[in-house]
C-alpha cells in the first residue's frame, strides 16, 4: 500500500531521465541516445502550479507524459502520494491513470472529430467504468456547465467542428477534470488561443484549482503566460532543469544566464521602455549524447574553464532558490 | 505623395454560406524607410489585407478600393506588370514560410532559381554571388548556401525565407508573423537583424503580428485591425500610452506581461463575430464595455483625435484606460 508523505508534496520526481535512441540504418542498433529528459528532480505541493519553461526540444512536453505516464521512464521515480508510478505497467497503470490527467496544446487535434462532446467528455468515465450511461450524462453536464460552456444541453451533443478554439480548449478541460484527477499536466493548453479568448481560459484553470484543490505542471514557452499561472518555475534547458524558484523571484532577479537571456529575449509591449540585449551564443545544440560538460557551456556569456572540463552542474540551493550553475 | 496608399480597399469572399466581409473599408499609407506594425486577433483580416496588395487571392474575392503603389493603382494593373510589382515592388514573406522550403533542392539554389526566373539575364554565377551576399545580409555564413532545408534549423531556415524576399532589393516587405513558430531567442535575433536591414536599405516593412509585443518593439506606427476593420491606427508610442479605441485597450489589458508590476488580466466578453454576419453598427460593440444604442445602430469612421492618431469609436478612451483595468479584477 501507499506510504503517506509529508502533507506538503503530493508529486515527488527524482532523477527522472527519458533516453530515446536514435535509429540509424534498419537492423542495426542504436548507437546513440537522444537526452530527451536527463536526470530532472522537483517536487509539486498540493493545489500548486509548477511552471515548466523552455524553448521548443528542451524536454518539457517529455517530462509531462512522464508524470502522467504516457511514456515510460528509462530511469528514475515519481512519487505520487508516496507511491512510485515511474514503472507501473497494466492493471495498476490503468488504476493510476483515473489519478492524473493531460491537457493538450492542439484543442483541433486532440478532440476526436466524429464524437460529440458528450462522448468526448464521458470517455474517461467509460474507460474507467464509472456509472450508468444516465449518471455520465448529468455529470458531464454539470462539468460543461462548470467550465463555461453554457447551456450545457445545447453543447452535449455537437461536434468539435462546430466549436470555437477556446471553447473546444473549455471541452479538453472539462474532459480531464471528470474523473476527479488530483493533478493535471497542461501542456501548452492557451498557446494556441488568441489573446481576447486566453485570458478566460487561463483564469478557469485557476478557478477550477482553488474549487478542487488541483494541482497543475503547467508546461509553456511563453514567461509572461507562466507569470501569471504559475506559483513557483522550473527553467529547462537541454533536458535538465537550470533553475527553479519562486515565480516572482525567477523573473525578476534570474539567477542562471540561460534564464537571463530567456527574460531579455521577451519583446516588451511597451515602447518607452527598453530592454537589453540577449547575452548569448549560438543555437541549441543537439541532444544525442552530449559531451560531460555543463549543458550551456557553448552558448554561455560566463562559462570559463571548469564549466567545460567538469559535469554538467547539480541543481543546488541559493538563497531560497535552486540553480544548476558554477558562476551563478 | 506616401509610397504606398490604401484607399477604402474592401474585400469579400462570395462562398457557399453567404459574402464574407475579410476587409472592410480599410484606409492607411506607408512612406518609404517606414516600418508599420499591424496587429489583430486571427481572422480579423490582417493577413487577407496583406494578400491583397500582393493581389495574390482566390477566384471568388472581390476587391473595392484603390492600392496606390509609387502613384500607380495596383488593382488596374495587368497581371504582367503585377508580376513585377511583386518581385521588384513589394515582396512577401509569409506566414511559416520556412517550413515551405522545398526538401529536395538546396536553399541557395531555390534563391538563385526565383531570381532567374524574374530575371532571366542574371548568370548562375551572378546570382549565386547574390544569395551569398544576402545570406550575409541576415546574418548567415554563405557556407550554408549548398545546405538542403532539413539541414537547418527554424531560424536558420527563416533567416534563408528573409534572404529571398530580399533578394530583388524591394522598396518593401510585407512581414506575415515573420517569427511566430520560432523561440524568443531566435526571435529576438531575427527582428533585431530584419529592423537593421530596413534602415540601412531604407526600406519599407509592413508587420502583420498578433503579438503585441512584437509589434511595439519593431513598429514605427501601429494600426489595429478587429473583424475586418482597422480600428485604430497611429505612432506607437501614442497607441500604446494612450490607446483611443476600447478594442485596443482590451488587448492590451489581456497580454500578461514579464516586466512591471503584475496585474490582473482583463477578459474580453464573448468572441470575436462571425464574418458571414458581422454585428451591426460597431462591430466591437457586443464586447464593448461601453457601448451604448449608438453603437449598435451606426457604424464609427476612422477619425482623427491628434493629427497623426486615427481611431473609429463613438465612446473614445481618453484617459480611461485605468478604469478599463479596475473592472477587470
Amino acid at each position: 500500500m501507499a506510504v503517506k508523505v509529508a502533507a506538503e508534496t503530493l508529486l515527488r520526481v527524482e532523477n527522472l531521465a527519458k533516453l530515446f535512441p536514435v535509429q540509424k540504418g534498419l537492423f542495426r542498433r542504436a548507437r546513440e541516445f537522444i537526452h530527451a529528459v536527463d536526470g530532472v528532480s522537483f517536487e509539486i505541493r498540493p493545489q500548486e502550479t509548477l511552471g515548466l519553461v523552455g524553448e521548443s526540444g528542451c524536454g518539457k512536453t517529455t517530462t509531462g507524459k512522464l508524470l502522467v505516464r504516457l511514456l515510460k521512464p528509462t530511469s528514475g521515480h515519481i512519487y505520487l502520494n508516496g507511491k512510485d508510478i515511474a514503472q507501473l505497467e497494466g492493471r495498476e497503470l490503468k488504476q493510476f491513470h483515473r489519478t492524473v490527467q493531460m491537457i493538450f496544446q492542439d484543442p483541433y487535434g486532440s478532440l476526436n472529430p466524429r464524437h460529440t462532446i458528450f462522448q468526448i467528455v464521458s470517455e474517461p468515465l467509460k474507460v474507467q467504468g464509472i456509472g450508468t450511461v444516465l449518471e455520465r450524462e448529468a455529470r458531464v453536464a454539470q462539468m460543461l456547465e462548470l467550465v463555461g460552456l453554457s447551456p450545457a444541453e445545447s453543447f452535449l451533443f455537437r461536434y468539435p467542428h462546430e466549436l470555437s478554439g477556446g471553447q473546444r480548449q473549455r471541452v479538453a478541460i472539462a474532459r480531464a477534470m471528470i474523473i476527479n484527477p488530483s493533478f493535471i499536466v497542461a501542456d501548452e493548453p492557451t498557446s494556441m488561443l488568441d489573446v481576447s479568448i486566453r485570458t478566460g481560459v487561463m483564469k478557469l484553470m485557476r478557478d477550477l484549482q482553488k474549487e478542487f484543490g488541483i494541482s497543475y505542471l503547467y508546461i509553456t514557452h511563453d514567461l509572461a503566460v507562466a507569470r501569471y499561472m504559475c506559483d513557483r518555475i522550473a527553467v529547462m534547458y537541454l533536458g535538465k532543469i537550470v533553475e527553479l524558484g519562486p515565480t516572482e523571484a525567477v523573473i525578476q532577479n534570474p539567477l542562471h544566464p540561460y534564464t537571463k537571456a530567456l527574460i531579455s529575449a521577451v519583446p516588451v509591449p511597451d515602447p518607452e521602455r527598453g530592454r537589453p540585449p540577449v547575452a548569448l551564443k549560438g543555437e541549441v545544440p543537439s541532444l544525442a549524447d552530449p559531451p560531460p560538460r555543463c549543458r550551456f557551456y557553448d552558448r554561455c556569456p560566463i562559462a570559463t574553464e571548469y564549466c567545460r572540463t567538469h559535469d554538467h552542474p547539480p541543481l543546488e540551493e541559493k538563497a531560497g532558490r535552486h540553480v544548476a550553475c558554477y558562476e551563478a | 505623395m506616401a509610397l504606398l496608399e490604401v484607399r477604402h480597399l474592401t474585400l469579400h469572399y462570395r462562398t457557399k454560406r453567404g459574402e464574407v466581409n475579410a476587409v472592410d473599408n480599410v484606409s492607411f499609407t506607408l512612406e518609404r524607410g517606414e516600418a508599420l506594425g499591424i496587429v489583430g486577433e486571427s481572422g480579423c483580416g490582417k493577413t487577407t489585407l496583406a494578400l491583397a496588395i500582393m493581389r495574390l487571392l482566390p477566384e471568388n474575392a472581390y476587391l473595392e478600393g484603390q492600392i496606390f503603389f509609387k502613384e500607380r493603382d495596383l488593382l488596374a494593373l495587368p497581371e504582367e506588370e503585377m508580376r513585377r510589382v511583386r518581385w521588384k515592388g513589394i515582396s512577401m514573406i509569409f506566414q511559416a514560410a520556412m517550413n515551405s522550403l522545398d526538401p529536395v533542392y538546396r536553399v541557395g539554389e531555390q534563391i538563385v532559381e526565383a531570381m532567374r526566373t524574374h530575371e532571366p539575364t542574371i548568370s548562375p554565377e551572378a546570382a549565386r554571388e547574390r544569395v551569398a551576399e544576402l545570406f550575409q545580409l541576415v546574418g548567415m555564413s554563405p557556407d550554408l548556401i549548398d545546405r538542403y532545408p532539413h539541414e537547418m534549423s527554424g531560424g536558420m531556415r527563416q533567416r534563408a525565407v528573409i534572404a529571398m524576399a530580399l533578394a530583388s532589393n524591394p522598396d518593401v516587405i510585407i512581414a506575415d508573423e515573420p517569427t511566430t513558430a520560432l523561440d524568443v531567442i531566435v526571435q529576438d535575433r531575427i527582428l533585431a537583424q530584419l529592423d537593421e536591414i530596413r534602415k540601412r536599405l531604407d526600406m519599407s516593412v509592413i508587420y502583420i503580428s498578433h503579438d503585441v509585443g512584437v509589434i511595439a518593439e519593431v513598429s514605427d506606427r501601429v494600426g489595429v485591425m478587429y473583424a475586418g476593420k482597422l480600428v485604430e491606427i497611429g505612432p506607437t508610442a501614442a497607441i500604446f500610452k494612450s490607446p483611443h479605441h476600447p478594442y485596443t485597450a482590451a488587448l492590451m489589458s489581456a497580454f500578461p506581461r514579464l516586466h512591471g508590476e503584475k496585474q490582473e488580466l482583463l477578459i474580453v466578453p464573448g468572441e470575436p463575430p462571425n464574418l458571414l454576419s458581422p454585428p451591426p453598427g460597431c462591430r466591437f460593440h457586443p464586447r464593448c464595455p461601453y457601448a451604448t444604442e449608438l453603437c449598435q445602430k451606426q457604424e464609427p469612421l476612422l477619425e482623427p483625435f491628434e493629427s497623426t492618431h486615427l481611431a473609429a469609436c463613438w465612446h473614445p478612451l481618453l484617459q480611461k484606460r485605468e478604469t478599463l483595468r479596475a473592472r477587470a479584477g
